[in-house]
């Protein structure tokens, strides 16, 4: 079973880098899937790989990050573009979804700008299970 | 007496910060730090390798189809490159880990590593992306290097890239990997369109020229 826990902006917003991503792991950690209103800023995003990488064990195999971002690159119109940047000057961060999944259970996140697919990984046991069965 | 002590020790103090002005001009233009970045698999040590190779005449590193076969950060000091036009760039060649989100020690067993080799082997790839990211901050010109034939939308490509641009770093972006059937640069310059992207075959030499022609443009 997959357990998605949905994370609010304002969960995050007055934690500083560190406790931000340390709080996002600790439940991706926890088999959950995360998805947080808004994204990380760019360093935060390089740190989250940083710090994935030092919790790494045998039970904790990384994770599967996926930023969704509303900015449009064809975006030439000069009152979109007014917008988008009236927009971010008043949501900042909080605009776009990140998407953070534990690696044992996400396989891959695969993403272009019309679409966004979540792989997941068969549960281990499961297929044991289904191995098990199958045998005469 | 005073007045002239006075003055003596403010022109020491001048003298002494124009040399250390002098002294950093002088080793930021001798000693640029070309980094190789990308994800693991691109082809980032075939690229040094076919760099040293043209230039100095010996490999940077060992290659292999198993990931994670760079897991430490590999310089090579001054390297000199010319164009057709004798302008002449001298830099370090930084030969960095590929970065990646997750390691799993059991992606390198099914590659045919035992499992005490494997675990090894992942826990110093988790240390070489540690790196990797703590040397960002070191370097003057960074060379993403994509496997053509990949998926380049990876948000480890757009993590990587996003953060150079916010630190400023000038970046050329190497679509390696072109001799193959499934190679799409097309892909690439539709992800990343503000960049210049170069189609190379590090392994073959194709193309290679005008990579260097491209980097004079970044690493001079």
């Amino acid at each position: 079973m997959l357990t998605l826990r949905f994370v609010p902006y304002h969960e995050i917003e007055y934690l500083t880098s560190a406790r931000r991503i340390h709080k996002l792991l600790d439940i991706v950690k926890e088999n959950k899937i995360v998805l947080l209103e808004g994204r990380l800023k760019k360093e935060e995003e390089t740190d989250l790989i940083e710090i994935t990488m030092e919790k790494i064990d045998e039970k904790f195999k990384g994770i599967e990050l996926a930023v969704i971002n509303p900015d449009r690159k064809d975006n030439n119109n000069v009152l979109r573009k007014m917008k988008s940047g009236f927009m971010n000057m008043m949501l900042g961060d909080r605009q776009g979804l990140t998407i953070i999944g534990p690696a044992t259970i996400v396989s891959e996140i695969k993403k272009n700008p019309d679409k966004i697919e979540l792989y997941t990984k068969e549960d281990p046991e499961k297929q044991k299970k289904v191995k098990k069965k199958g045998k005469p | 007496m005073a007045g002239f002590k006075k003055w003596e020790y403010m022109t020491n103090i001048f003298k002494a910060f124009f040399n250390k002005f002098l002294k950093n001009l002088f080793r930021k233009k001798k000693h640029i730090k070309l980094g190789l970045y990308g994800p693991p698999n691109g082809g980032k040590t075939t690229l040094a390798n076919r760099i040293c190779q043209d230039w100095l005449g010996e490999d940077m590193g060992s290659v292999s189809n198993i990931a994670h076969e760079t897991r430490e950060i590999q310089i090579k000091e001054q390297i000199s490159i010319k164009n057709d036009e004798g302008k002449e760039i001298s830099f370090n060649l930084v030969d960095t880990p590929g970065i990646a989100t997750k390691i799993d020690f059991e992606d390198f067993i099914k590659s045919g590593m035992k499992e005490k080799e494997a675990k090894i082997r992942a826990k110093e790839a988790t240390k070489g992306v540690i790196d990797a990211i703590k040397w960002l901050d070191e370097m003057d010109t960074i060379i993403i290097v994509l496997d053509s034939t990949q998926d380049p939308y990876s948000q480890v490509n757009i993590t990587i890239i996003g953060n150079l641009a916010a630190r400023e770093i000038p970046v050329l972006i190497v679509a390696n990997k072109v001799d193959l059937k499934k190679a799409d640069i097309k892909k690439i310059e539709a992800a990343f369109p503000q960049y210049e992207i170069v189609g190379i075959s590090a392994k073959y030499g194709d193309n290679v020229n005008e990579f260097y022609n491209a980097l004079f443009k970044y690493a001079s």
